[in-house]
């Protein structure tokens, strides 16, 4: 039987074409690689090869025809030992569309709420049992002594990144870890952010659990490729073959007096990306058993830390294990007259707000998210249900934050129960300046959480 | 002394440092790999394999059943058998860019769902939500298949860490293209290596473009094995059209590194005939270069010959390329047949675990 040469699209766009040149001619033997013809469009010309080998039989679509449509019949080739046909060729003009080929636009899209999987109820932080001591402890012991427990029972899980091991971590972190554990678990780099990273990732696909440091997460700017493209999108990709359970940790937002390069909250960054899971504790407790369950997740897990929450000392309970679960708001506050949601630093803040609030007659609640992706949505609108106001206090810039995430939820999701509208309490919309006066102007602080707590409470 | 390489001529500086030169010399001498004749069929058989597939490739995408971006290997096929033929399949781990497809089929994985992938069916083997440039097989410790130019490299480097982590013997054979070769993230990725020793075999396809750069254009130093030196890598220079002579290379670089002494860096010189994806009109070479090419050097053609040297007829090589050719156009069948990926799976593999 001839084979049919159709017309071929030259990009994934292209419907027709001009035919603007034969290099056969009919009965000219044709090899595979052979160049047929030259196809046109208005952006480029492409040589059109010869797959088969055989005989050009017939050219039905003559040079310098224009509008040919991709997948027109423009040629038979006969094949070995075909008898050159008699059968009528197929008219060229009717482009064939291939039966099978994917329609570009899903019939009817899948409405995204009826479709999606129902989301597994969000699980409880596990039951402190009464009489169990806690330990006050600073969030980098505590983020420490997370690790050092995660690496006594899988001994796949390491720690990697700069000044990790001899120095004891640029902020003392890893303290003693390296004495511990030894080099081949507690591993200095280079200063090669774009590099470890893809390192520790490689890491975790080929069946490791990496934990890597960033000195801070200002530098992973340098490594967000990895982090976005290689971790947080390979399990999609590859149909759920690939895993990467991986924690990138280090310290978020701003310290102090560092300047603008070295101050910036990426939650919102890493919290819009599909793939990620991204937590962002305030106390120790927190830090612990959220680390604990982060080096334990199958997924990568970005893990922001503050440096100037580091030093702050809060009670752990002594436990065996305690692992808390991720994707689970904590109520840090009760109150009913209206709602705080921050987390990270900012908890700090807002339990100062909430008490200066209270000495006014205003309850508030205060919501510490813990995890910023997925977000504790059913927390937040709980709380919104209940005292019907509510405003976000968040340590980063307002301009597409997970401040603003909430208000999206809460129009969607909660706009009945709504009195106020909400508002949102962020940074000044600058790079961090480095003065002591215009640093202090840029960032939030309690007075102002309790100012817009007051706006909305119509105070 | 060793014999320094025989083709250029080493600056003082080199002369100096045995250790970059010896894994060339001892390449140098015994550069070809005394292949078995059943071997030799097998090498033939899975080049001309992948040559049809990437053929075929190019046809359904010329009908618009393949979309997006879809990078041909066609010419590159004795790189990727030439090495892989060679890797312990229980031990060693293998990862490359977005020209994935012959990486794949050297393993010996069924046409049939890559070519599916491609289409974008449920059947492809990431179900369709990776297509030409994001395909994986962790069962033959195949890791991607990777879109962003060099990030297949530092992830080799993890791999490779794995490898020496777990103390398992296995090496990681990390491809990156020219162009690739100028990221930065590669040079990072050198440094970690040799500082840490890790077992990796790091692989130059030169194929002469970066997309529609020249590399003479794009690339200060263009003899790529070099550019390890700084590192204090050893690099080999090898005729990537030539199988035996890219087997014969792989023998010696996974020696070394099995051997515990540190990666390696490998430059396999080889040619594209086809443009850098198929909506590459490629105006930026001759049709005179690549005829020459594909006239002088193709390396199924080469080896045919050294075949029909060693006996086997005209005839029985046909009989190869006949079955070659159903088995492609099954796997197309298969691929245009097969249905498209259930609505329900937009959601699934995302996240492993829920919260």
């Amino acid at each position: 039987m001839a084979i049919e040469l159709k017309m071929p699209a030259l990009s994934p766009t292209m419907e027709q074409g001009t035919l603007a040149k034969w290099l056969k001619q009919e009965g000219d033997r044709i090899e595979p690689g052979d160049i047929l013809a030259e196809i046109e469009t208005d952006k480029a010309t492409m040589e059109f090869e010869a797959i088969d080998e055989g005989v050009l039989e017939k050219i039905l679509v003559a040079a310098g025809t224009e509008d040919v449509a991709v997948g027109a019949v423009i040629a038979l080739i006969a094949g070995e030992g075909d008898e050159p046909s008699a059968a009528p060729a197929p008219t060229p003009a009717e482009a064939e569309t291939p039966a099978a080929a994917p329609a570009s636009v899903p019939e009817q899209a899948p409405a995204p709420k009826a479709a999606a999987p129902a989301r597994a109820p969000a699980a409880a932080d596990p039951a402190i049992p009464a009489g169990t001591t806690l330990t006050s402890t600073t969030v980098r012991e505590a983020l420490r002594d997370a690790m050092a427990e995660e690496m006594r029972r899988d001994p796949r899980v390491f720690v990697m990144g700069e000044e990790v091991a001899q120095y004891q971590g640029a902020y003392k972190v890893t303290q003693g870890l390296l004495a511990e554990f030894g080099p081949k678990r507690v591993i200095d780099t280079p200063i090669t952010e774009y590099g470890f990273a893809g390192i520790g990732t490689g890491a975790a696909m080929g069946g490791l659990r990496p934990i890597v440091e960033f000195m801070t997460f200002n530098f992973a700017m340098q490594a967000i490729d990895h982090i976005i493209n290689s971790a947080a999108k390979t399990n999609y990709m590859s149909g759920g073959q690939m895993r990467c359970p991986i924690v990138f940790r280090g310290p978020n937002g701003a310290a102090s007096r560092v300047g603008a390069q070295h101050s910036q909250n990426y939650g919102p960054w890493y919290a819009s990306v599909p793939g990620l899971i991204v937590i962002a504790p305030f106390d120790a407790a927190d830090a612990k058993g959220l680390m604990k369950a982060a080096i334990r997740c199958e997924d990568p897990v970005v893990f922001l830390e503050n440096e100037l929450v580091y030093g702050r000392s809060f009670d752990v309970p002594d436990m065996d294990d305690y692992v808390l679960p991720i994707g689970k708001a904590r109520i840090m506050r009760e109150g009913s007259d209206v709602t705080i949601v921050t987390y990270s630093i900012g908890v700090g803040m807002a339990l100062e707000a909430a008490a200066t609030l209270a000495d006014e007659g205003i309850d508030a609640e205060v919501i510490d998210l813990r995890t910023l992706r997925p977000l504790d949505k059913q927390t937040m609108l709980d709380s919104l249900a209940k005292t019907n106001r509510l405003i976000v206090a968040e340590e980063g810039w307002p301009t597409c934050s997970i401040a603003s995430e909430i208000i999206s939820i809460c129009m969607e999701e909660g706009f009945d129960h709504l009195d106020a509208p909400v508002l949102r309490v962020c940074n000044e919309d600058v790079p961090l300046p480095y003065a002591a006066n215009l640093e202090k102007l840029a960032l939030i602080d309690p007075a102002r959480i309790a100012a817009a707590a007051r706006k909305v409470c119509y105070k | 002394m060793a014999k320094q390489p025989a083709k250029k001529s080493a600056t003082a500086a080199d002369d100096a440092d045995f250790m970059l030169h010896s894994l060339q010399a001892a390449f140098e001498a015994k550069k070809r790999y005394d292949a078995s004749p059943e071997e030799m069929l097998e090498f033939y058989r899975q080049m001309l394999l992948i040559r049809r597939f990437e053929e075929k490739a190019g046809q359904l995408y010329g009908l618009g059943l393949i979309g997006g971006f879809c990078h041909l290997y066609i010419g590159q096929e004795a790189v990727a058998i030439g090495l892989q033929s060679a890797l312990d399949n229980e031990r060693d781990s293998v990862i490359t860019g977005y020209r994935d497809h012959g990486h794949m089929l050297a393993y010996g994985i069924d046409p049939k769902v890559i070519m599916a992938e491609l289409t974008g069916r449920e059947a492809g083997i990431s179900k369709g939500k990776g297509g030409s440039m994001h395909m994986f097989s962790t069962e033959h410790k195949f890791y991607g298949g990777h879109g962003i130019v060099g990030a297949q490299v530092a992830l080799g480097g993890g791999l490779a860490l794995a490898h020496q982590y777990n103390n398992d013997g296995g090496l990681c054979l990390a491809y990156f293209g020219d162009g690739a070769a100028n990221q930065g993230q590669v040079y990072e990725t050198f440094n970690m290596a040799a500082l840490w020793n890790l077992p990796i075999v790091f692989v130059v396809e030169d194929n002469q473009y970066a997309m529609g750069t020249a590399s003479s254009r794009s690339s200060a130093e263009t003899r790529f094995h070099r550019r390890g030196t700084a590192f204090r890598i050893p690099g080999m220079e090898v005729n990537g059209m030539d199988v035996l002579e890219v087997r014969a290379a792989a023998e010696v670089a996974f020696a070394h590194v099995r051997a515990g002494k540190g990666p390696v860096l490998m430059e396999c010189n080889t040619y594209r005939y086809r443009g850098h994806s198929m909506s590459d009109p490629a105006k930026y070479r001759t049709r005179e270069e690549v005829q020459e090419q594909r006239d002088h050097h193709d390396p199924i053609e080469g080896l045919k010959k050294t075949l029909i040297e060693a006996g086997k007829t005209e005839d029985d090589l046909k009989a190869i390329d006949k079955a070659i050719r159903a088995e492609v156009a099954s796997a197309a069948d298969f691929a245009e047949t097969s249905p498209e990926p259930g609505a329900a799976e937009l959601y699934t593999d995302v996240l492993v675990e829920a919260y």
